[in-house]
């Protein structure tokens, strides 16, 4: 008889979603599903707030990239005030943004990743946690903990807070860098250059026993989105947007944020409230594109830093093209953290980085403004309207999580269709399928815009709809 | 001492003090060092008693006392902290939040608001009724400042401040009860309204319902000390 097994909720995500995977009678998986099952409806209640007010209040979707959305936010203000803002200001917001980058990806990769990766994806779920590798591994542990403390505490530096700094205001920032803050995140780098050349080579180490993974772990052709500067190197603060076929040939280059709506569209599904973003010539589901530290690296010819450029090279020998297996995210995102660290010591030596002017000032010169930037999950659109006193009447933003939700997915799908089979599974097996969607690092709370607590769940549903199991934690 | 100058005394949380006639509660007890709560009080603009956070009891009458606006008297035995006293003042503060939207997290006054502060200081833990919620428009059209009607508590100190030390009387209550709201004009939008630009009410403002443009983030502490030396130069003419 057919059946529905439900992981709900899964663990070890940022956000709460639960994973359904349908069987038919013979028990071979039929389809399988990613829902995202909580709306929160920011663009809608920032309705009537005036717009210099949106990068605080958009901050708040979110506690571990709440950079993100400042800095969109404030792009997409700037547009409407109509002004470019000053280079130190730039360069202390690309700083901050880096710092969350840093900090967001150790905590996927090292909190929420490498209990699977060094424990086992079989391992006892009891102990299948940050814990477990402290235990296991103290050494990796501790310099996964470093690096989320070396970017929270830049961040807590510039902004005065870890978490929804209020630094960040459409025109720039509200305070200069003092040299005093200056020295102590210098002070910080050698720590964190130790911190993330361990996890480098121990990923590296242990990468190939992930050989089988790799091959079912969203492994498929796709387009690839995110944002390059003009010497096609990374970047996350700034750029324009590229957007790359299966193949690696270019299908859009140089896209700003003010034509971004041009190229990508939305679509629903009935599942999760979660949208579904596509690039607009190829249509839905044609056009599903993926973003983030594996599009990143598949779109870039380098890094513009000599270590991550060097690690480049390494990643780009995993397959002739586009590297495919979203199960390379996790050593996609251990480059972005490097390239990170190594910009951000860049930064810190500009002799400009202490000027003092740091804020443009204008009123309202357009009625809609849109900003981009790339968060640590991938590009983040935001895209709003006001009236002639600057109140907000219309907004919208995309988000990573939504732009990599097909692939999610259909990456739920290729995993449990290839592990489950004659409905026999077992704990490990559902994990994988978990293990699927973590490659990505969803933020469910931003894509969702979601209220609620943290737990995610997955089920397994037979055809006549009825819920057989259900695997539920949190 | 002049003749003319006629003293009381009283006694005010058991400290006996001396002070002159016509003045409040509230003036004598400042001046003795006795802190007594306000919200709608503000030093340089007369006293309305609107949020009643100043009350304190009379002994021989059960009723309780606004500080600012009553008088005291020869012999007056005042209290100003008993558990029914902070009962009532955290009562009022509770349904001063409920009764508009106050997101303090997203406030320009975040850390320099006196509602937040007396909540603070109140020991405000949380809040025993239903929010109301009520949707409130956010008035943009000044070129200078913005009224968020979210975060009006109606103390009126804009309306004093504006009619008593400007002298423009622009703003004023329209409505009764709950529903009443501030206005500028005959209830005309703030930047076509007889607006002075003079930026008085902002600085008065306790919480963050009106604010400066130019000043976003949580980067907005307000200034009202300058009443009290403006009121004082101006008689010293």
């Amino acid at each position: 008889m057919s059946k529905t097994i439900a992981i709900d909720p899964v663990t070890r995500l940022e956000g709460h979603g639960k994973i359904t995977i349908q069987l038919d009678d013979q028990g071979e998986v039929a389809n399988a599903h990613f829902h995202v099952t909580q709306v929160r409806g920011f663009e809608k209640f920032s309705e009537g707030r005036p717009f210099y007010e949106m990068p605080s209040l958009m901050a708040r979707i979110c506690g571990i990239c709440p950079v993100s959305h400042l800095i969109a936010s404030a792009k997409a203000c700037e547009a409407i005030m109509s002004v470019d803002i000053p280079y130190t200001a730039a360069q202390l917001r690309r700083m901050l943004n880096l710092a969350q980058m840093v900090q967001s990806h150790a905590l996927s990769f090292f909190y929420l990743s490498s209990p699977d990766l060094l424990l086992g994806l079989d391992s006892d779920p009891a102990s299948r946690h940050i814990f477990g590798v402290a235990q296991a591994h103290p050494e990796l542990s501790r310099a996964g903990i470093g690096l989320r403390r070396f970017g929270q505490h830049i961040i807590e530096l510039l902004g005065d807070k870890r978490i929804h700094p209020g630094w960040v205001i459409p025109g720039g920032v509200t305070e200069p860098l003092s040299a005093a803050k200056r020295g102590e995140i210098l002070g910080m780098l050698p720590e964190a250059y130790r911190n993330i050349a361990l996890g480098l080579n121990w990923y590296k180490q242990i990468a190939d026993q992930f050989h089988a993974e790799a091959q079912v772990f969203a492994n498929f052709p796709s387009l690839y989105m995110g944002l390059l500067n003009e010497d096609e190197s990374v970047e996350f603060t700034d750029g324009a947007l590229r957007i790359i076929d299966a193949k690696g040939a270019i299908l859009e280059n140089g896209i700003t944020a003010a034509r971004f709506p041009e190229f990508i569209g939305e679509a629903v599904e009935p599942y999760s409230y979660t949208k579904f973003a596509y690039y607009k010539p190829l249509g839905y589901p044609e056009g599903s594109y993926r973003v983030g530290p594996l599009a990143r690296l598949n779109i870039a010819r380098s890094m513009g830093t000599p270590l991550a450029d060097i690690e480049l090279k390494q990643f780009k020998l995993l397959a002739l093209g586009p590297v495919q297996s979203s199960l390379h995210y996790h050593y996609a995102r251990l480059i972005d953290m490097l390239y990170g660290i190594e910009r951000i010591e860049e930064i810190l030596t500009d002799p400009l980085i202490l000027d003092k002017h740091i804020r443009a000032i204008a009123g309202v010169n357009r009625l809609e403004g849109a900003g981009q930037a790339e968060a640590p999950r991938g590009t983040l659109m935001h895209n709003y309207k006001v009236d002639e006193n600057g109140l907000i009447t219309w907004a919208n933003l995309v988000i990573a999580t939504g732009q990599n939700n097909n692939a999610m997915n259909k990456g739920v799908a290729q995993a449990a269709k290839h592990y489950i089979k004659g409905g026999q599974y077992s704990e490990g097996i559902l994990n994988r399928v978990e293990a699927v969607v973590r490659t990505f690092d969803p933020c469910l709370s931003c894509s969702t815009h979601a209220l609620g607590q943290m737990p995610l769940e997955l089920q397994l549903v037979n055809c006549a709809g009825e819920v057989v199991d259900v695997v539920r934690r949190g | 001492m002049s003749s003319t100058v006629d003293i009381k005394t009283l006694v005010i949380d058991g400290k006996e003090v001396s002070a002159r006639a016509g003045q409040t509660i509230l003036e004598v007890a400042r001046e003795n060092g006795i802190e007594i709560p306000t919200l709608c009080h503000l030093d340089g603009l007369s006293d309305v008693g609107a949020c009643r956070l100043c009350v304190v009891e009379v002994k021989g009458n059960h009723k309780l006392f606004p500080a600012c606006v009553t008088s005291i008297f020869e012999g007056m035995e005042v209290t100003t902290q008993t558990d029914r006293l902070k009962k009532h003042r955290r009562t009022i503060l509770e349904l001063l939040f409920t009764e508009r939207n106050h997101i303090c997290s997203v406030c320009v006054s975040n850390g320099h608001c006196e509602l937040q502060t007396l909540g603070q200081s109140q020991g405000l833990t949380h809040v025993r009724l239903p929010y109301r919620n009520p949707n409130l428009p956010v008035d943009a059209s000044n070129e200078r400042f913005t009224v968020d009607h979210n975060r009006c508590i109606l103390c009126t100190r804009c309306v004093r401040v504006c009619a008593e030390v400007e002298g423009a009387h622009v703003w004023d209550v329209m409505g009764r009860g709950i529903n009443s709201m501030v206005i500028t004009d005959l209830n005309e939008p703030w930047g076509e309204s007889s607006c002075t630009r003079c930026g008085k009410c902002v600085q008065v403002c306790p919480t963050g319902a009106l604010f400066d443009k130019g000043k976003v983030g949580n980067s907005h502490p307000k200034h009202p000390d300058f009443l009290p030396y403006l009121n004082m130069m101006r008689e010293a003419k």
